[in-house]
């Protein structure tokens, strides 16, 4: 914009190209609508779900996503419910968090505040390569390895401990299967996958909190440990909660390992110990061979419920993030 | 009172032994856990490894499916469909996505570009099954077929957000004093983001796509719905069979991504489901070479990074 000058202004070619400003104004133009263009796509996934699942909604209204002891699912006669995905999406997520949650402060912890130098970038590496791993590659390894010899026992102790309890036991029921698939497994194989997620943005919480922070909890004559538990996580709680959030949201979406182990039944009732069903998978196995219109409204109306929970995570993140910055000191803003 | 004191001095031993003791413990334990949650991946990579690398052979690379139950089949249509819609993937995810990051680096405090910014968060947040429904909405209901242009599309909406946020950070490292030498010698802008600040910062950029199409290749949910899968996917054919007709080269190519295909991760995840063991054998090759695929292109991704950012500062 501050080169009018190269072509005579008063040329035609000058009074021609003037409007354009150089090719200035049509490259703004440009930038403006593919910008434009990702907030329309975004916003048409909302509104064409929105639409396509209006046979379910209508069909069904709130009892589609409300709680059921008897949930049914029957394609043939044209009946859907999704509370068993729901739940099951819900408890697998909200365990798999519970997991990962302490496992990747440790790893932040470890990678940002005591890893000697040499060693932090080659670790960060490994962690994050977790994280790169497709999930298919997950779900075979999850069949064929992890469930029978790693969540089985698992499964077992936890039914035959925690499951004898009274109300709590409810939740932990057993037998878990033979092969291991079951709601646990899906936890399980979620929280591997999660943790580099928590690890990464809880690390990158550490490394971002100011060292007059450290430097005088040690003065005081805290421990190493008790600078971090007392003062560091407490100063980093939002963004550990903005980490949390982010797992969640991954977990929640996560397709492929978990229609791989979860078991796929909607009989499950409520323990952890049984195969059940989450959104996600729901839509993998049934979606492609889908029998009536209803049918794959019905699937659509359950993606819908899946953007909404990832957009509301979303905007919580950005608030968070939002009244972080609002409210950190200068200092820590550099 | 000496006796009080003496007691104070004890328990304030005992007490700084206690904390110590929980330090050493608690610190001991980040360790552990940071171990612990490598365990996992040395595990996959080497019992895929062993497992996978028993099923390669040739043939698997270049042999066509074989019926189930028939021992000898290869993935080369898996190989061929992974390629063709990852290519498509990258055509249209790259450009927009690059444009976009301009607008975004460029002008980040304006309406747009806050929006443009949430929206790409919420792009990257959501579900890739969720992708998968809305593309069968917009392009599968409306062609009435699914397609290597529906798979391709749905992993171009995977890849955008990634592209947009990288290629926006690496322009954002551009020094401004050089955008402002430009604009001061009398280029337009556009001249200047193109010629000058993108050059600049390609390196990045480049490993951002590179990041990004790994991410894709491996993605299998939202092709359930878009390229469903096709074991009998051969260009080989549609080639030779297209000169042989006198086709024109955008019929072949046309009949190229109008028609499903199958790809790595879908075979993987069928295959894994099926009860003939030379399937299942199939699945863990495969594993193998996606799992190949996407660690050397991130090592390399990474060590590129690391190479250009020390260069840069050194």
């Amino acid at each position: 914009m501050q080169n009018r000058k190269t072509i005579s202004p008063n040329s035609l070619r000058g009074r021609l190209l003037r409007p354009l400003h150089h090719g200035d104004r049509p490259w703004q133009g440009l930038l403006i609508v593919i910008s434009a263009l990702v907030i329309v796509l975004m916003l048409a996934i909302g509104g064409l779900l929105w639409t396509q699942s209006a046979g379910a909604r209508t069909a069904f209204g709130w009892t589609f996503l409300t709680p059921t002891a008897t949930p049914t699912w029957d394609p043939v006669n044209d009946h859907f419910q999704a509370w068993p995905f729901l739940y099951g999406t819900l408890l697998t997520s909200l365990f798999a968090i519970l997991f990962a949650l302490p496992v990747g402060i440790g790893i932040a912890i470890f990678l940002a505040e005591l890893c000697p130098g040499w060693l932090r970038t080659p670790l960060t590496w490994l962690v994050e390569l977790l994280a790169a791993i497709p999930s298919v590659v997950y779900g075979l390894w999850g069949i064929f390895v992890f469930l029978p010899e790693v969540v089985a026992p698992i499964g077992a102790f936890l039914g035959n401990t925690l499951g004898q309890i009274p109300v709590l036991g409810t939740l932990f029921a057993g037998p878990i299967p033979a092969s291991g698939s079951s709601r646990l497994a899906a936890s399980l194989v979620l929280t591997i996958m999660i943790i580099p997620t928590i690890a990464a943005v809880t690390r990158d919480v550490f490394l971002a909190i100011p060292n007059s922070q450290r430097e005088a909890a040690k003065a005081l004559g805290a421990t190493e440990w008790e600078t971090i538990w007392q003062v560091l996580i407490p100063y980093g709680k939002s963004g550990i909660l903005g980490a949390v959030i982010l797992g969640l949201g991954r977990a929640l979406g996560e397709t492929m390992a978990v229609t791989m182990v979860i078991g796929n039944s909607i009989q499950g009732g409520i323990s952890l110990l049984q195969p059940g069903y989450s959104m996600a998978s729901i839509i993998a196995n049934e979606f492609a061979e889908a029998v009536s219109q209803l049918h794959t409204s019905a699937m659509i109306e359950i993606g819908l419920v899946l953007f909404v929970i990832t957009l509301l995570l979303n905007i919580l993140a950005r608030y968070l993030v939002w009244q972080v910055a609002r409210q950190t000191p200068q200092e820590a803003r550099s | 009172m000496s006796n009080f004191s003496e007691l104070m001095d004890r328990s304030r031993a005992t007490r700084a032994r206690a904390r110590k003791t929980v330090n050493a413990v608690m610190l001991g334990l980040t360790g552990v856990l940071t171990l612990l949650a490598l365990v996992p991946l040395f595990w996959i990579i080497g019992y895929v490894v062993i497992r996978g690398g028993k099923a390669i052979t040739p043939g698997f690379f270049l042999n066509m499916p074989t019926p189930m139950g028939v021992a000898g089949g290869g993935v080369r249509s898996a190989i061929e469909g992974t390629l063709v819609v990852t290519l498509l993937a990258a055509i249209f995810a790259i450009p927009p996505g690059v444009l976009a990051a301009f607008y975004a680096a460029r002008y980040p405090n304006t309406p747009l570009g806050i929006a443009l910014r949430f929206s790409t968060d919420v792009l990257a947040g959501i579900p890739s099954i969720v992708v998968g429904l809305f593309v069968y909405i917009v392009i599968v209901i409306p062609t009435k077929h699914y397609s290597a242009l529906a798979g391709g599309a749905a992993l171009a909406m995977l890849m955008l957000p990634t592209i947009i946020r990288t290629t926006e950070e690496m322009l954002k490292l551009v020094p401004h004093t050089l955008r402002e030498a430009s604009l001061g010698l009398g280029a337009p802008e556009w001249k200047t983001s193109l010629s000058v600040v993108f050059p600049a910062a390609v390196n990045g950029i480049l490993t951002g796509f590179l990041l990004a199409l790994a991410r894709a290749a491996g993605e299998t949910a939202p092709l359930l719905m878009t390229a469903l899968g096709n074991e009998r996917f051969d260009i080989g054919q549609i080639v030779t069979g297209g000169i042989q007709g006198h086709q024109s080269v955008f019929t072949i190519i046309g009949r190229i991504i109008n028609q499903p295909v199958d790809s790595l991760p879908l075979a993987l995840w069928k295959y894994a489901q099926q009860p003939y063991p030379e399937r299942v054998e199939l699945a863990w090759a495969v594993a193998l070479v996606l799992m190949l695929f996407v660690l050397i292109v991130n090592v390399t991704a990474r060590v590129w990074i690391q190479v250009r950012t020390r260069k840069m500062k050194g």
